[in-house]
């Protein structure tokens, strides 16, 4: 820091900064028409959930000051110990917390309740940033990936403590960091591959066929009875069209591919049928259009227009599949232009289940139809390209390491939310970054936000 | 820079292919598939629909007829009743505090518990005045107006119909109404239901997601119900008033149209009942009695009941002869006795007296030639095939074995036999006119409606025509009738055989005629009596049809009594007093002690 300092405003990406001013705006006149029932009152009502945002938005926006007026050097200092600090929050949540939904996740103080979980990445981000900068690593050696691993697995074991699955998820944001600084590509590839298999599996697996000689079993054993006889193929293939000496290596990997195959499909299937509890099942199968049946959806209809709306009342209840489909019809229901702000039908006579925090992006979609999702969606996508540009100039690994981590979770965090309202991923209660109504949930974007945009203005004066 | 620095390109693509598989997912959702909207609309609408008032009825001369009134259904949602003081409340509504449980156990058991539930129907408006003072400290309790049927001259039950609840039958046939909808179900509310319902409108309003009704619905416009139109019906109220008096005490029937329009004026089918006893929340009950009464009052006798003629048959018998060249005017006949029975002293009359005189050996002669004219000499059998198929079209003119083209819903047709019918009854050529001369008089396989009889004195008044008898003047007041009753039907009768069936039909009235003590004073009246036979010794079916004036008739009446015996005696006075009360509004001195005998006469136990 030898350069004179300059006004800690200067540098700052100001456009970075206007896009998320539109999200967080956009996102408090949405929670505004999610909560407002019947009536219009001021959309600063304490006790209400838009005005609580409000205060949120205006505590958020002086964290944000307060991190711009800070030196970028310091979360490099203290990274371990803001790290460190988030871990024992997320300990003391597992003794002290307040319980909501069925996860011990919340420290009450005061009036309000925090949610250590929603800070705990940007605990994540300065550590892994911290600890790959400083060793210089590129992932090609076990040790490192068991660290990084470490710094990830630590708090998301305290987390599924909670137990919060949906946060804890949004920790794999993590490995497209890592990918970015040297972890092997193949990681992506063959989760990739895990996910396409796994639900292949779980698809076959639903499905009950009735076998000669064995009777009715599942239907996973047509799965593995192809990849067996692929494997076989391939053995033929290699020994009759390879040089020998190159068959061994092959005959191995073929053999325990084939065979890891076979048992991930078979465990899937055993982790879905036998160890998840039933309403997870049925996400899963909700999510992988496995229990919408055409029938079901008729018989909703017709519930509705014979007015007994008792019916589909009680159906929310047993059906696991109601809150993705209302929150599809919501988004189905805006059209390219929308119903208009306030008017959405499905989310104004509460069809929509959780409008104003996890579902958001359903209210959006209804209301203001094609082009307002098509808008948040490319908001986002602008943020994050953004971030990843702004990330690629830093002089400093540090930045860039955290630079990265910011970006993934912006973007896991539309992956899924944006994904389960559309019906493209399981339902996973975590919020939209900026917009979903949440105190925690705005601090901990906005200051994983505002660090790195400290970080960018310092880029010119910071040496490698 | 290093070697990973191209994997920027590679995070980038992901993040741009995931978005591109969102937007494009989003836009099959939202702008391609139009289903979800569907789904909405069928999830958050609910149409509401506006029931317009009935179409009001009035009888020719303006008196209200049939009307509405509002009454006022209690209704309660459960939930939101919550904690009440129940005794009071009860004593309120004059309910026991068990209707109150049971409703609320009932709503339970549904799982209708948030749905409104009916707990006192129909409740007067005076009744509601008093009760809704006290109803606004009740939660959840609430009236629904509805509007109810109500007949302020109490009169012309079976003419003007009855309105009830929709069957499952009518609700598959009509997309129109919804299940717990009313419709006319008889008389005029059924023939002209469309006009009297009016249009429904509409009232967009919201469900939410525990199925709570609010009111607007977005940008869609409500659509205002548009009224029932009102209807001015052919019947003249008094002379209605008057039949149904005359006929107290007797079961059978009046039919009184206006010949040349064929407006009915009254329909008359006794016993008869107060409208108003099948309106409401005492229809069910009422029905009950009503449908399982001996006498049979919901039996529309005008329409429905299917008579043989009897005597009054010998006139269509005349004209169809007369027409054909088989007889005329001036042809006399032998009373021969000896097939077929007679009744008074004459032995060899012309047309005109056999009509007087109601003469059977002259008619069974007469169709007797009508129908055996050797047209084919090779057999009688073949022979009176070919006649009978000429009588039966001559017959059918006169709107016989027809529906007579009347708006009246359910009418009968009655029978009038025809070749088809005697070949399979006997075989082909298998018979021959002495086989159905019982026809010629009006008995044997004739069968006829009053309605019928009335529509033959109409032909008669008009000399060879009719129009349709129909029971609405003025769709919408200062409006038409239906197209087809502004129609005339022509029969291919000369008008010039009218006269002598004419001049005959007034010396029946006059003395030495078969109905001459039923003349009124003043009023030239053209009648013709009839007496059915009824097996089993039971009392004869008295018989009359006439119209009065002779010249410009104004009005055509058919009677029939049941089991009342002569027609000259207990139905020629019911048609001449209804003559006489049309056209002079009173009845005469004169005709009074006519009239007591009638009104005392008692023939229900018959």
């Amino acid at each position: 820091m030898s350069a004179p300092r300059q006004h800690p405003l200067a540098n700052v990406d100001w456009l970075t900064v206007i896009v998320y001013g539109i999200m967080v705006l956009f996102g408090w006149m949405n929670i505004y028409s999610a909560a407002v029932v019947d009536i219009n009152p001021s959309p600063f009502d304490i006790s209400q959930e838009y005005g609580k945002q409000f205060m949120f938005i205006l505590i958020s926006a002086f964290l944000a000051l307060l991190v711009l007026y800070m030196e970028g050097e310091f979360f490099n200092k203290f990274a371990i110990f803001i790290y460190g600090t988030f871990i024992l929050l997320l300990g003391l949540v597992l003794i002290i917390g307040t319980t909501v939904n069925g996860a011990k996740a919340w420290i009450q103080i005061g009036g309000f309740a925090l949610q250590p979980a929603e800070f705990a990445k940007i605990g994540v981000g300065l550590m892994l940033a911290k600890y790959i900068s400083n060793t210089k690593t590129r992932f090609n050696s076990w040790k490192p990936r068991f660290m990084a691993g470490l710094i990830i697995g630590l708090p998301a074991v305290l987390i599924l403590l909670q137990p919060d699955v949906g946060s804890l998820l949004t920790f794999v944001a993590f490995i497209l960091a890592l990918y970015r600084e040297g972890l092997s590509g193949n990681i992506l590839i063959i989760g990739l591959g895990a996910v396409v298999f796994g639900v292949l599996s779980i698809i076959t697996g639903f499905n009950r066929i009735n076998y000669p000689f064995f009777g009715e079993q599942s239907g996973v054993f047509v799965l593995m009875t192809i990849v067996f006889v692929i494997g076989v193929i391939f053995m033929f293939l290699i020994r009759n069209f390879i040089v020998p000496r190159n068959r061994r290596k092959l005959y191995l990997i073929t053999f325990l591919s084939t065979a890891a195959a076979i048992g991930f499909s078979y465990s899937v299937n055993f982790l879905v049928d036998g160890v998840l509890q039933k309403h997870q099942k049925t996400r899963i199968y909700v999510t992988l259009g496995l229990e919408e049946k055409e029938e079901d959806r008729e018989a909703m209809l017709s519930d509705a227009e014979s007015a007994d709306a008792a019916a589909v009342t009680t159906k929310k209840k047993d059906d696991p599949g109601y809150n993705a489909r209302m929150a599809k019809i919501a988004v189905g229901n805006g059209g390219l232009i929308g119903q208009g702000y306030m008017k959405g039908p499905m989310s104004k006579n509460k069809y929509v289940p959780e409008r104003w925090t996890d579902f958001i992006f359903s209210v959006i979609s209804e209301e203001w139809g094609f082009f307002g999702s098509f808008a948040v969606v490319a908001l986002f996508v602008f943020l994050i390209v953004r971030i990843i540009n702004m990330a690629e100039r830093q002089r400093s690994q540090f930045s860039r390491i955290y630079g990265y981590c910011v970006a993934s979770i912006f973007f896991l965090h539309l992956l899924i939310n944006v994904g389960m309202v559309i019906g493209l991923a399981p339902i996973i209660g975590i919020p939209l970054p900026f917009m979903s109504y949440g105190g925690s949930s705005l601090m901990g974007f906005t200051l994983l936000l505002f660090i790195f945009l400290r970080l960018d203005a310092e880029r010119l004066s910071v040496f490698r | 820079m290093n070697q990973y620095d191209g994997r920027k390109i590679t995070i980038i693509l992901i993040v741009c292919v995931i978005a591109i598989i969102y937007v494009v997912r989003l836009f099959f959702l939202q702008v391609v598939n139009s289903t979800w909207k569907e789904q909405a609309t069928a999830l958050t609408e609910e149409e509401i629909p506006l029931y317009p008032p009935r179409g009001i009825i009035y009888d020719r001369t303006g008196k209200m007829l049939v009307t509405n009134q509002t009454v006022y259904n209690l209704m309660v949602v459960p939930k939101k009743a919550g904690e009440f003081d129940t005794t009071s409340l009860c004593k309120l509504l004059r309910i026991k505090k068990e209707d109150i449980d049971n409703l609320f156990a009932r709503a339970r058991a549904r799982g209708e518990f948030h749905r409104p539930q009916l707990l006192v129907e129909q409740i007067t408006p005076s009744d509601y005045a008093a009760m809704s003072e006290q109803l606004y400290k009740y939660k959840g309790f609430f009236a629904e107006s509805r509007t109810l049927r109500v007949y302020p001259q109490s009169v012309g039950a079976l003419f003007l119909g009855d309105v009830g609840k929709i069957s499952p039958e009518e609700y598959k046939k009509n997309p129109y109404y919804t299940k717990q909808e009313y419709l006319g179900k008889s008389g005029i509310e059924k023939a002209y239901e469309q006009e009297l319902r009016g249009v429904k409108g509409i009232n967009y309003a919201f469900r939410d997601n525990v199925g709570n009704i609010k009111e607007h619905a977005g940008d869609k416009e409500d659509m205002p119900a548009t009224p029932g139109t009102d209807l001015i019906c052919t019947m003249d109220a008094d002379l209605q008033v008057y039949g149904e008096k005359l006929m107290q005490n007797k079961r059978g029937c009046i039919v009184a149209i206006e010949p040349s329009t064929g407006e009915i004026l009254a329909m008359v089918s006794a016993p008869t009942y107060d409208p108003n006893l099948l309106v409401g929340r005492v229809r069910g009950h009422n029905f009950n009695v009503l449908n399982t009464d001996p006498q049979k009052p919901l039996f529309n006798r005008a329409t429905q009941a299917q008579y043989r003629p009897g005597s009054i048959f010998k006139l269509a018998q005349s004209l169809t002869a007369l027409q054909t060249g088989a007889i005329t005017p001036q042809t006399r006949i032998h009373c021969n006795r000896g097939v077929i029975g007679c009744h008074g002293g004459h032995s060899n009359d012309d047309l005109e007296m056999a009509i007087v005189h109601s003469c059977n050996p002259y008619f069974r002669e007469v169709m007797h030639r009508v129908v055996e004219a050797d047209r084919d000499g090779s057999s009688r059998f073949k022979d009176a095939r070919l006649g009978l198929e000429i009588w039966q079209g001559y017959i059918m003119q006169f709107g016989f074995g027809t529906d007579v083209h009347c708006d009246i819903p359910g009418v009968k047709t009655g029978s009038v036999p025809g070749v088809k019918f005697y070949d399979k009854w006997y075989g082909k050529e298998q018979w021959a006119f002495s086989t159905i001369y019982s026809l010629s008089i009006g008995e044997g396989e004739m069968l006829v409606t009053p309605l019928q009889m009335c529509n033959m004195a109409c032909v008669i008044a008009n000399k060879g025509w009719y129009v349709p008898p129909h029971t609405v003047k003025q769709i919408g007041l200062g409006g038409m009738p239906r197209e087809e009753y502004m129609k005339r039907y022509q029969l291919g009768i000369d008008s010039s055989h009218f006269t002598t069936v004419i001049n005959a039909m007034e010396k029946v009235l006059q003395p030495g005629g078969t109905a001459w003590r039923a003349a009124p004073k003043d009023i030239v009246v053209c009648g013709k009596t009839g007496t059915v036979q009824n097996a089993g010794g039971k009392e004869d079916h008295a018989v009359f049809i006439c119209f009065a004036p002779k010249e410009n008739p104004k009005i055509a009446v058919a009677v029939y009594t049941e089991n009342a015996g002569f027609g000259g005696t207990w139905s020629a006075p019911v048609a001449t007093l209804m003559i006489e009360q049309y056209l002079n509004d009173s009845i005469a001195e004169s005709s009074k002690a006519r009239e007591k005998t009638i009104l005392d006469a008692n023939f229900l136990d018959r």
